[in-house]
C-alpha cells in the first residue's frame, strides 16, 4: 500500500510539471510580456531593465526552474489586469466555486445512487421508464440550456429563486461561505442544480448499468439460493459491488465538475474561481490564466490519486498485502 | 425416509415463438443420506429441474404442471418469502464455478455468517464458532485464520470446499449440487466429490449429483436419473442402470462415457442430436437417433413404467422392470 502511494506521489509530481510547463509556455505565446509592462515609448535601454529586472534574459529552462519554484509556494505574480498577487485573487474566488461544486456533486450522489437503485430494482416499473426518459433529456440538453430555462422558470417566472450572484455571504477567515444565510442557501440551488444535472443522470443510468450486471452474477445467484433476504442481497451483496467502478467515475467527474463550472458560474454571475478565469482569458491575463491552469490540475492529481486509494481500500482483491493464494 | 418427492413437473418458458417446455413430466424421489446422480446432455433440463425445486426458476419461466413435496409438503406454490426462508435452510445448492459464486467483496465469514444468522437464531459469536466449525468440516485448513480473508486468497478446490459448508452451513435435508465439479481441475475433482459424499454420509443430508461424468456417476451415487429432452427417460439404482440399461438412450451414454474432464456436447456414438425444446418430434423425443426406432416411437410418447424408484420411459420395454 505504501508503496503504491509513493508511485502515485512520484507520478503526479511528474504530471503536475508538465502541466506547469504548459502553463509557463503560454507567457511565451502570448507575446513579449515586456511590451505590456514598460511604455510605449520606452528605450532600448529601459525595456532591458525591465526583462532583466523579471528575469526574462534568462535562458527558458532557468526561467522555467524558477515559474515552478514560485508556483509550489503558492506564487504566481501580480495580476496584469489590476496588479493584485494572482494567489490573493484565487484564494477570494476559491470558497464560491468549492462551495458550487461540493453541492453538485453532493446532490449528484445523492440522489445519482439510490435512483440508480431504484431502477436495476424495477427495470419495468413506470417509474423506472419515466426517469430513464428525464435522465436521457438531461445528459443529452447543453447544460447552459438548462441553467437558462431553470432561470426562467424559478426566477422570472416564480420569482422563488435568485438568477444570479452568491446572496449574502459570511467570512470564516480567508472563507466566504453562502452557506450560513439564507439568501445564500437559495442562491446556491439553481446554479448547482444546473451543474448536477449531467453527473446525476450519468449517476443514476451507471449505477442502474452496474446494478443490473451485478444481480444477473453467480454470486447473487447463490446469495439467492442460500436464502438470503433481498434487502441484504440488494444493499450489502450487490451494492457494494455496484458502487467500486462507480467510484472511479465519479472521481473522474469530480474533476469534471470543476471544469463545467466555468459554464455555470458564467451562466449565473457566480464570483468562482470559473468566472475569474473566463475575466483572464478575454484580458489576456496570462497570470491567472496559468495559476487556474495549475491549481484545477492540482485539483485533478489529488482527487484521482484519492479515488485510486478508495478503491484499494474497497475491492479486497486490489490490497495486495498479505493476498497469497492457499493451494 | 423420502425427503424429497417431485411428480410429473413441468416448468415451461412463455416465449415469442409459442411457450416452450425446458422440462416435462420430471418424476424423481430422494431420500435422507442418499445421492441421485443426474446425466444427460447439455440442454437436457438437468439445472431447470434443479431451479424448479430450489424456486429460482428465471422469470418468465414457471411450474406450468406437477407437485414438488419436501417431507410430505407441497413446496411448489409457496409464497416467495415463504420460499426464501426455506432455500439454505431446508435446500441447499452447490453452483458450478467455485471463482464467481462468493461474492469477492465479503470476506469467507462474513459470507458464512450471515447465511448462519439468516435461518438460525444465534449470536454473532455463536455463528461464527459454527462458520470455522464448517469451514474445518469441508477441510480448509487453520479455518480460524482463514475465515477472515477473501475468497480471492483461496484456490478454486478451496473455493468450492467453502461453497459445499456455505451450501450446508444451515444443516439443510437436501442440497442440489449442479456439476459442482465441471469448472475444477481434475485433480481436485475427486476430491470434491469425496468430501460431498463423507458429508451426505455423516449429515444424512440428500444430494441432487449433476454432472456429466459417468464415472462419478458409477462411484458416487446411489440411484441415477438419465435425462432426454426435458424427460426423465430412466431412473433406477445406480448398479441396475449401468450394468443393464433399459433405456437406448442410456445403452449410448454408457457406451460413450467420456473420459474425466471432457463435456460431451453431442455423443459421438449416437448419431445426430438432441432437439431443442421447440422442435421436439411428436412421439419419442429419442426416435430419430434411436437405433431400435419402431413404428410406435414416431408416434406415440412412451410413459414412464415403472415405480419413483425405477422407471424406464421406452416402448421397448413392456413389462414394468423390478
Ligand atoms: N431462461 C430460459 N428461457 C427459455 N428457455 C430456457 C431458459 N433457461 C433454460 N431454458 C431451456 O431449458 C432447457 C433445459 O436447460 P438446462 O439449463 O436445465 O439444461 P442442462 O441439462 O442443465 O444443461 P447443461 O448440461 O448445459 O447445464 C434447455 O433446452 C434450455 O434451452
Ligand atoms: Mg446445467
Amino acid at each position: 500500500m505504501l508503496g503504491f502511494l509513493i508511485r502515485r506521489i512520484i507520478q503526479s509530481i511528474f504530471v503536475m510539471l508538465a502541466v506547469a510547463l504548459i502553463a509557463f509556455m503560454m507567457f511565451r505565446f502570448m507575446g513579449d510580456p515586456v511590451n505590456s509592462l514598460v511604455a510605449e515609448n520606452a528605450t532600448v535601454e529601459e525595456r532591458d531593465a525591465v526583462r532583466e529586472r523579471l528575469g526574462l534574459d534568462q535562458p527558458l529552462w532557468v526561467q522555467y526552474g524558477r515559474f515552478v519554484a514560485r508556483a509550489a509556494t503558492g506564487d504566481f505574480g501580480l495580476s496584469w489586469r489590476n496588479a493584485r498577487p494572482v494567489s490573493t485573487l484565487l484564494a477570494e474566488r476559491f470558497p464560491a466555486t468549492a462551495e458550487l461544486v461540493l453541492v453538485a456533486a453532493g446532490l449528484s450522489l445523492l440522489l445519482g445512487i439510490p435512483l440508480g437503485i431504484l431502477t436495476a430494482l424495477r427495470p419495468h416499473s413506470f417509474s423506472t421508464q419515466t426517469l430513464q426518459f428525464f435522465s436521457l433529456i438531461g445528459i443529452s440538453l447543453p447544460t447552459f440550456v438548462t441553467g437558462i430555462l431553470l432561470i426562467l422558470v424559478f426566477s422570472v417566472w416564480l420569482g422563488w429563486l435568485p438568477s444570479f450572484g452568491r446572496g449574502t455571504v459570511v467570512d470564516i477567515g480567508w472563507w466566504s461561505t453562502g452557506f450560513l444565510t439564507l439568501s445564500g442557501l437559495k442562491a446556491l440551488v439553481l446554479p448547482s442544480v444546473m451543474l448536477c444535472l449531467f453527473q446525476l443522470t450519468l449517476i443514476m443510468r451507471l449505477v442502474r448499468a452496474e446494478m443490473m450486471e451485478v444481480l444477473r452474477t453467480d454470486y447473487i445467484k447463490f446469495a439467492r439460493a442460500r436464502g438470503l433476504t433481498n434487502r441484504s442481497i440488494h444493499f450489502r451483496h450487490a451494492l457494494k459491488n455496484t458502487l467500486i467502478p462507480v467510484i472511479t467515475i465519479f472521481g473522474l467527474q469530480l474533476g469534471g465538475l470543476i471544469a463545467f463550472a466555468i459554464v455555470t458560474e458564467t451562466v449565473f454571475q457566480w464570483p468562482g474561481m470559473g468566472a475569474l478565469f473566463i475575466q483572464a482569458v478575454s484580458f489576456g491575463d496570462v497570470p491567472v490564466m496559468a495559476a487556474y491552469l495549475v491549481l484545477v490540475s492540482l485539483i485533478f492529481v489529488v482527487i484521482n490519486t484519492t479515488v485510486d486509494l478508495l478503491y484499494a481500500v474497497l475491492d479486497p482483491r486490489l490490497r495486495v498485502d498479505g493476498a497469497r493464494a492457499a493451494h | 425416509m423420502t425427503i424429497l418427492t417431485v411428480e410429473n413437473l413441468t416448468v415451461c418458458f412463455p416465449g415469442r415463438r409459442g411457450t416452450i417446455n425446458a422440462i416435462e413430466d420430471v418424476s424423481l424421489s430422494v431420500s435422507a443420506g442418499e445421492i441421485l446422480g443426474m446425466v444427460g446432455e447439455s440442454g437436457a433440463g438437468k439445472s431447470m429441474t434443479g431451479a424448479a425445486i430450489i424456486g429460482l426458476i428465471e422469470p418468465p419461466g414457471r411450474i406450468a404442471k406437477g407437485e414438488i413435496r419436501l417431507e410430505g409438503e407441497r413446496i411448489d406454490n409457496l409464497r416467495p418469502e415463504a420460499m426464501r426462508r426455506l432455500r439454505g435452510r431446508r435446500i441447499g445448492a452447490i453452483f458450478q464455478d467455485p471463482l464467481t459464486s462468493l461474492n469477492p467483496v465479503l470476506t469467507v465469514g462474513e459470507q458464512l455468517i450471515e447465511t448462519i444468522q439468516t435461518h438460525l437464531r444465534l449470536p454473532r459469536s455463536q455463528a461464527r464458532e459454527r462458520a470455522i466449525d464448517w469451514l474445518r468440516r469441508v477441510g480448509i485448513p487453520a479455518p480460524e485464520a482463514r475465515i477472515d480473508t477473501y475468497p480471492h486468497q483461496y484456490s478454486g478446490g478451496m473455493r468450492q470446499r467453502v461453497v459445499i459448508a456455505l451450501a450446508l452451513c444451515a444443516e439443510p435435508q437436501l442440497v442440489i449440487a449442479d456439476e459442482p465439479t465441471t469448472a475444477l481441475d481434475v485433480s481436485v475433482q475427486a476430491q470434491i466429490i469425496a468430501l460431498l459424499r463423507k458429508l451426505a454420509r455423516e449429515t444424512g443430508v440428500a444430494v441432487i449429483l449433476v454432472t456429466h461424468d459417468m464415472g462419478v456417476i458409477a462411484e458416487t451415487a446411489d440411484r441415477v436419473a438419465v435425462m432426454y429432452a426435458g424427460r426423465i427417460v430412466e431412473i433406477g439404482e445406480v448398479a441396475d442402470v449401468l450394468t443393464a440399461p433399459k433405456h437406448p438412450y442410456t445403452s449410448g451414454l454408457m457406451a460413450s462415457i467420456p473420459r474425466i474432464g471432457e463435456r460431451p456436447e453431442t455423443l459421438p456414438q449416437i448419431e445426430g442430436a438432441m432437439p431443442r425444446p421447440h422442435a421436439r418430434p411428436e412421439g419419442c423425443a429419442f426416435a430419430p437417433r434411436c437405433p431400435h426406432r419402431m413404428e410406435i416411437c414416431t408416434r406415440e410418447r412412451p410413459e414412464p413404467r415403472g415405480t419413483l424408484t425405477r422407471s424406464v420411459a421406452c416402448h421397448l420395454t413392456e413389462e414394468v422392470p423390478a
